[in-house]
């Protein structure tokens, strides 16, 4: 790999003038080597510095004051005071659960996406008008696609309730639409602005409408290009040779693909969970304010509205920070129970 | 194996594959059908737009001209791409000279300092977001181009993606304009940029992409109405003329257009580019 390393070897059994000459110019050549490579890092490397780095640790460090840029108390070293407080803050457990709500899309959208990577990978005619068709939502995803659903999702004059009503009209089901983005109600049933269970609550309600809605965006996105990319890498024999031995479709996919997908499918996951903890702010900034009763309010618009409505930029670092720590140990856990499984 | 059951076995096949075919295409028109409804309804007169008819009775293309007259639209197309376009040549220049020195050079840790500058993509972008526009206040940079195009222009990721293209360029061609006396400066700019133009055309995509509909960074710094972005424009469009739902469609619809334009001509880039970017470096 490295051509120094194999030059050394050669160098070693010279002896004597040459051996030292070579030496001092290979330590020269490496110094060059350095000084250039810090040539060629610096102006990237001074962007990261101010607008990474920098920011990392001061947010870090601004975590332990009370710093409003309202200036409507006296700025002061606060010690663990904001993550005291968030602790005990009722809200804070409300908008966990509901950023914990949204995860439910992750694995419906992954198994989508390897579902039609399956079907699109078997050289059928189309192919890549398929694809195409299916990535259109994630490419364009954004504001735009945001107000689009607000509008298809809008209970009266909306045409998924209007197609609802309809079919309920001409079957004589005599159901009625639900009220999707305004309606508190939810598959799990939890209750509003309180962390339990009540029956009154479950139906479908403004956090399913998201996550139909991100399914919709994701499912055909770069997570089922990915596993494209993994199936058309699948070695052949081993499919024929356990077709030879008599297995089945399903056998096939257990035993031989979804072994062998294991190292995509972990990146998958590692990748939805990051972008999901900290996801739900543009959802909730579009389409409902975080409302309705804060249902749709996640840790990553619970951060902004303490920052950037209100100010308090020294309890919204330390929020955000709590929330990195977070991404950062189920990332860590991830990875444990994902190298288990890659590794068979 | 008998004519009978080679027979079965290919009708077999012909029926799973009318199976499969029908499965994409049902997937598709789900894909497809907010988009054409979006498309419908920015045609429609208010009044249609809620009526289940999925055609417009009388076609109004006036409504795309009416946004115009209604909001700066011009102007938020501008200034989207006026930044985009500045993020994407600053990306692209720094990211591909810090990926020259990961991949092309060798000093000591490199690998180490990468792993550790890799290690930066994981922290969520709120814990730099609030510092940042702190410092935005306090450089008077808050509501400005600079303010917009700046912070956007180092990322760790496109040294990544760039990183893994000129990882796979042979070294012994640089080892080659080595020994014939060619500087660093000279061997990246003749050999290794052209050598790594798929990956740069790629990462101009995905940046140009992500600024273009970049939401939150825009939000936060830009107060004054002539320095609005498509997303930001369309957000307060939304919620001033929120009841006018074709005029809010037909600006969706021109929102979108220049996204599905860039898609069609670098399709081809952006299939490898992500497949590329999950491949561990």
């Amino acid at each position: 790999m490295n051509p120094n390393y194999s030059q050394n070897a050669d160098t070693t059994s010279t002896t004597g003038v040459t051996a030292i000459l070579s030496r001092i110019m290979r330590v020269k050549a490496r110094k060059t080597q350095l000084l250039s490579a810090l040539g060629f890092l610096t102006p990237n490397f001074i962007g990261f510095l101010i607008f990474t780095a920098g920011p990392v640790l001061f947010s870090l460090v601004i975590a332990f004051s009370n710093w409003n840029l309202q200036r409507t108390v006296t700025f002061q070293w606060v010690g663990f005071d904001n993550f005291v407080h968030l602790f005990h803050d009722q809200q804070f457990w409300v908008y966990m659960v509901n950023t914990g709500y949204f995860l439910i899309g992750i694995p419906v959208s992954i198994a989508g996406s390897l579902a039609l990577a399956i079907l699109l990978n078997q050289n059928l005619k189309g192919m890549t008008i398929y694809r195409t068709l299916f990535y259109l939502p994630s490419f364009t995803a954004g504001v735009a696609l945001m107000i689009l659903w607000k509008n298809l999702y809008n209970p009266e004059f909306g045409p998924i309730n209007a197609v609802i009503e309809e079919v309920s009209r001409v079957l004589q089901l005599g159901i009625h639409g639900p009220q999707w983005l305004i309606s508190t109600r939810n598959l799990l049933g939890i209750d509003v602005e309180q962390v339990r269970l009540v029956i009154q609550q479950w139906g479908l309600g403004a956090r399913d409408a998201i996550i139909i809605m991100g399914i919709w965006t994701a499912i055909g996105g770069s997570n089922m290009l990915l596993y494209i990319a993994a199936l058309t890498n699948l070695p052949e024999e081993l499919v024929e040779a356990a077709q030879l031995d008599g297995a089945g479709k399903w056998q096939v996919f257990k035993n031989v693909t979804w072994p062998q997908l294991a190292p995509t499918t972990f990146f998958i996951v590692v990748m939805s969970f990051i972008g999901g903890l900290q996801g739900g702010f543009e959802q909730a900034r579009v389409m409902t304010n975080g409302g309705p009763a804060g249902t749709t309010t996640t840790i990553s618009y619970y951060i902004y509205t303490k920052a950037f409505e209100q100010f308090q930029i020294g309890y919204a670092s330390a929020v955000s920070w709590v929330l990195f720590a977070i991404i950062f140990a189920i990332t860590l856990v991830n990875w444990k129970l994902g190298n288990k499984e890659v590794s068979y | 194996m008998g004519a009978t059951a080679k027979k079965r076995t290919n009708r077999r096949k012909k029926a799973s594959l009318i199976i499969s075919h029908l499965v994409l295409i049902i997937i598709a028109l789900t894909m497809l059908t907010p988009f054409i409804w979006m498309v419908l309804a920015s045609f429609k007169s208010l009044e249609e737009v809620e009526q289940l008819r999925p055609l417009p009775s009388i076609w109004h293309p006036e409504n795309y001209a009416q946004v115009f007259q209604q909001v700066a639209f011009a102007r938020y197309y501008f200034n989207s791409v006026f930044v985009a376009i500045w993020v994407t040549v600053l990306t692209c220049f720094t990211s591909s000279m810090a990926a020259f020195a990961f991949s092309r050079l060798k000093w000591k840790h490199r690998d180490t300092i990468f792993k550790l500058y890799l290690g930066t993509m994981m922290i969520p972008g709120v814990v730099t977001m609030i510092p940042n526009y702190t410092l935005m206040v306090k450089l008077h940079m808050l509501d400005s181009f600079t303010g917009l195009i700046l912070p956007a222009a180092f990322t760790a990721f496109g040294v990544f993606l760039l990183r893994q293209f000129m990882m796979s360029i042979p070294p012994a061609l640089d080892e080659a304009a080595t020994i014939d006396g060619a500087s660093f400066w000279q061997i990246f700019v003749e050999i290794i940029l052209p050598l790594s133009r798929a990956g740069i055309v790629t990462l101009a995509i995905f940046t140009f992409l992500g600024t273009y509909g970049s939401f939150y960074w825009p939000l936060i710094l830009v107060k004054s109405q002539h320095l609005r972005t498509l997303p930001i424009g369309m957000l307060y469009f939304d919620s001033a003329y929120g009841r006018q739902t074709n005029l809010i469609m037909a600006a969706s619809v021109m929102n979108i257009v220049p996204l599905i334009a860039i898609f069609v001509a670098g399709q081809k880039f952006l299939v490898k580019g992500i497949q590329l970017g999950a491949v561990k470096g």
